[in-house]
């Protein structure tokens, strides 16, 4: 074999070597290149780098706004898990490359970007009509995408007013009220929850095997926001050991769980989804964004079987999200217009009636397509109402960069009350040396 | 390659014959060594691009303080990062737990594999689909298996837990336990790996020639003693061999105890009762963001993995010389 080749030969092997590999080293981002033009009337392809299920596209608004615009295609960059998604948006940014020309941002990170990267991205309050724009959001949600000297880095899209879901059939069976109403008085407060709870265990006709909550972060992660602080000071720095909204939250979990209120799951693992189809437990503070999970985990089959009542202590916010448009990308103009039109209110109604989400907008939430929404498979119960008025009366408490992993520890540490008999005390001491590690000292 | 660089003697330069014969085919090897360079360069290219430049990185990173938020501005702090490390209870904790999780699944494994080796290599019938089927579970996706052990392990709905029930035992709940956790988890590795080291020992074993065991037949040994004084001593270096792979796929465990506690959670189960170094640096890296942290404590994996395979190797060593 050898003798065949002639040293020109040779030598453009190692040429074309070296050229492979350095193509190889070098093509990652190629593909996102899009059109040429620069938003006048020229074709621009404007790509859209979310996360999860948005459900932008299965409401069909790419689509509309291709129709009202021609000119513009939109291409969908997703990535399933939000963690993952916000690990390449880091590298991205920190390089500030590979970015698309809209980035989703999600609660869990926003404070980061605001914080750290506020910079790359354009300012919403520059934007032609900011005043007009901004007065079509509630006030907590544009301020949490705001910095201190008043940089907007991203238009909300959806929010996560909180509530509390029941099987009003497995009330029934330990003999206890199942009407939203009288539950609403029954547990206006988190001590009341809990009392009302250990009615429930200590029913003798309960169903066997259910708990009277799936776990006991169900009722942190909604209690502590309903704090004057929740995880951070003012100033974003987190504050673990003296937050009110912490120190209250964790007595009612921690009751809960060492009650044995709790199925003591660990949530958005498999055994939780499977505990919905199973009726494991007879209660689960959710969100509005819930609705959907549970539609989908626990099936058609109970269908009316699961009712919303108000959320004890008053109102609460988990989870939502907002559009950001990156300073590098190429087609500024055009992705800004997009994201506008997106987060709009009439686009904020659709994204209601066709994805469940519940509007960052108080404009969309106070269309009667919202606001008058009943739900069947949740025994008709009028959610647009009750989101709707958790959402208007939700305060901003200040967020910051490590929200997740402080709540992670926490509930991590609740599971060990609850399955490992752990005394509560123990358990935030190990919480608070978790939160040592995520921060630093 | 033969390489002809020698200087054609007296003789060679007066035969007769086609002149440019010698000096090209002297040329042509000198070039074809050259080349040879270049057939090996993409690997060596490809090693320092992928392998010995992160290697590197990672020793210069775990110097600085840096945060996956700002990769860019990194902080000199010397050897910081490595004595919080020793100071670090969760290290401690992570350390214990890999070595305890390695033993729990290595010393099962190996065992298991070296007696099913042995039967193996009988004939049987059938042998060749035992064979195949050895390996299945190593050519499973790590993903895959494990979700499915996790659900076997369940505490609610798990088929183990099922069982234990209907013969009349308590349920467990195995995620919550320290060494239930644990057990699930060398369960998981021990399924996975077993058939691979099996394929491993009967290629071994078939390089023991036949007339070993024919000898000890005729001696009148049987086969228990075969395997003791024969296979064992025959396979010296093949079992070192997958000692040192094992340790060092133990040391490195990862993938299991991620996925078993599920949702991407990296503290190991709620009291970081499986949480092994590898998960430990990644929750350092990409759930708390602190890459230097995490770059120490991966240099820390390297060095751990390089002392329990020199003490692997000695003890090896000992016994063997204890023995001829």
């Amino acid at each position: 074999m050898r003798h065949r080749f002639t040293r020109a030969a040779r030598i453009a092997g190692v040429v074309a070597t070296a050229a492979v590999l350095a193509a190889a080293c070098s093509s990652s981002k190629k593909s996102s290149d899009g059109g040429t033009g620069n938003g006048g009337g020229d074709k621009v392809t404007l790509r859209i780098g979310l996360f999860g299920t948005f459900g932008l596209k299965d409401a069909g608004l790419y689509a509309q706004y291709s129709k009202l615009h021609p000119n513009v295609k939109i291409v969908e960059d997703d990535v399933e898990l939000s963690s993952d998604y916000y690990k390449s948006l880091q590298t991205h940014l920190a390089a500030n490359s590979g970015l698309d020309d809209i980035q989703g941002i999600e609660i869990g990170f926003v404070a980061d970007i605001v914080a750290n990267h506020a910079d790359q991205f354009v300012d919403f309050n520059t934007v032609p009509n900011a005043a007009q724009v901004k007065s079509t959001f509630y006030d907590w949600k544009w301020g949490m995408a705001t910095t201190q000297d008043g940089k907007t880095v991203g238009l909300g899209t959806d929010a996560g007013p909180e509530a509390v879901c029941y099987r009003p059939s497995l009330l029934k069976k330990a003999g206890l009220p199942t009407d939203r109403a009288s539950l609403a008085k029954q547990w206006s407060t988190w001590d009341d929850l809990v009392a009302f709870g250990k009615k429930y265990e200590s029913a003798p006709g309960k169903q066997a095997n259910s708990h009277f909550i799936d776990s006991a972060s169900s009722i942190f992660s909604a209690a502590v926001y309903q704090g004057q602080t929740a995880y951070d000071d003012a100033g974003g720095k987190p504050i673990p050991e003296t937050s009110d909204g912490i120190k209250s939250a964790w007595r009612f979990a921690s009751q809960a769980a060492q009650a044995k209120l709790t199925a003591g799951l660990d949530q958005f693992t498999t055994p939780w989804n499977q505990a919905f189809a199973n009726g494991a437990f007879a209660t689960i503070s959710c969100p509005a964004w819930m609705l959907g999970y549970i539609t989908s985990e626990a099936g058609q089959a109970v269908s009316g079987d699961w009712d919303v009542a108000p959320l004890p202590g008053g109102a609460a916010n988990w989870g939502g999200s907002w559009l950001g448009v990156p300073k590098a990308s190429k087609h500024q103009k055009a992705a800004e217009d997009l994201v506008t039109w997106l987060t709009a209110p009439e686009q904020q109604v659709a994204m209601w009636t066709s994805q469940q989400h519940f509007p960052s907008s108080s404009t969309a939430a106070a269309d009667p397509k919202v606001a008058g929404a009943k739900s069947e498979y949740f025994n008709n119960a009028p959610i647009g109402e009750i989101f709707g008025e958790s959402a208007g009366k939700l305060k901003r408490t200040p967020i910051g960069p490590y929200d997740t992993q402080i709540q992670q520890a926490f509930t991590t540490a609740l599971l060990t009350v609850a399955n490992n008999g752990k005394s509560p005390d123990d358990a935030f001491k190990d919480a608070l040396k978790n939160i040592k590690e995520v921060v630093g000292d | 390659m033969t390489v002809t660089t020698r200087p054609p003697t007296a003789a060679e330069q007066a035969t007769p014959g086609p002149p440019s014969r010698r000096p090209r085919r002297r040329r042509r090897s000198a070039l074809g060594s050259r080349a040879a360079y270049a057939y090996v360069a993409p690997f060596f290219v490809l090693f320092a691009a992928f392998s010995l430049y992160p290697f590197i990185y990672t020793a210069w990173v775990s110097l600085h303080e840096v945060n996956l938020s700002n990769p860019d501005q990194m902080k000199w702090t010397g050897f910081g990062n490595y004595t919080k490390l020793l100071h670090n209870e969760f290290f401690w904790n992570a350390l214990k737990n890999t070595i305890t999780i390695g033993i729990i699944s290595t010393v099962p494994q190996l065992c298991m594999a070296l007696g099913l080796a042995h039967l193996l290599n009988y004939k049987l019938r059938g042998r060749m689909f035992f064979r195949v089927a050895m390996l299945m579970p190593f050519a499973t996706s790590i993903v895959a298996s494990t979700l499915i052990f996790a659900q076997l392990f369940g505490r609610d709905y798990g088929l183990l837990n099922w069982v234990l029930q209907e013969v009349g035992l308590h349920r467990i709940d195995w995620t919550s336990g320290h060494w239930t956790s644990q057990i699930a988890i060398s369960a998981i590795v021990t399924w996975r790996w077993t058939g691979f080291n099996t394929l491993i020992y009967l290629a071994g074993m078939q390089s023991i020639p036949t007339d070993l065991y024919e000898a000890a037949t005729i001696d009148g040994a049987s086969r228990w003693q075969q395997f003791r004084h024969v296979t064992i001593p025959g396979l010296r270096a093949t079992i070192m061999f997958t000692i040192v792979i094992s340790t060092i796929g133990a040391t490195q465990l990862f993938g299991e105890p991620l996925l078993f506690a599920g949702d991407g959670k990296t503290t190991g189960g709620a009291s970081h009762q499986f949480q092994t170094l590898g998960l430990l640096m990644y929750q350092q890296g990409w759930t708390n963001f602190h890459l230097g942290q995490a770059a120490a404590t991966a240099w820390m994996i390297f060095l751990v993995i390089i002392i329990v395979v020199l003490i692997n190797a000695g003890l090896a060593r000992g016994r063997t010389r204890g023995e001829t």
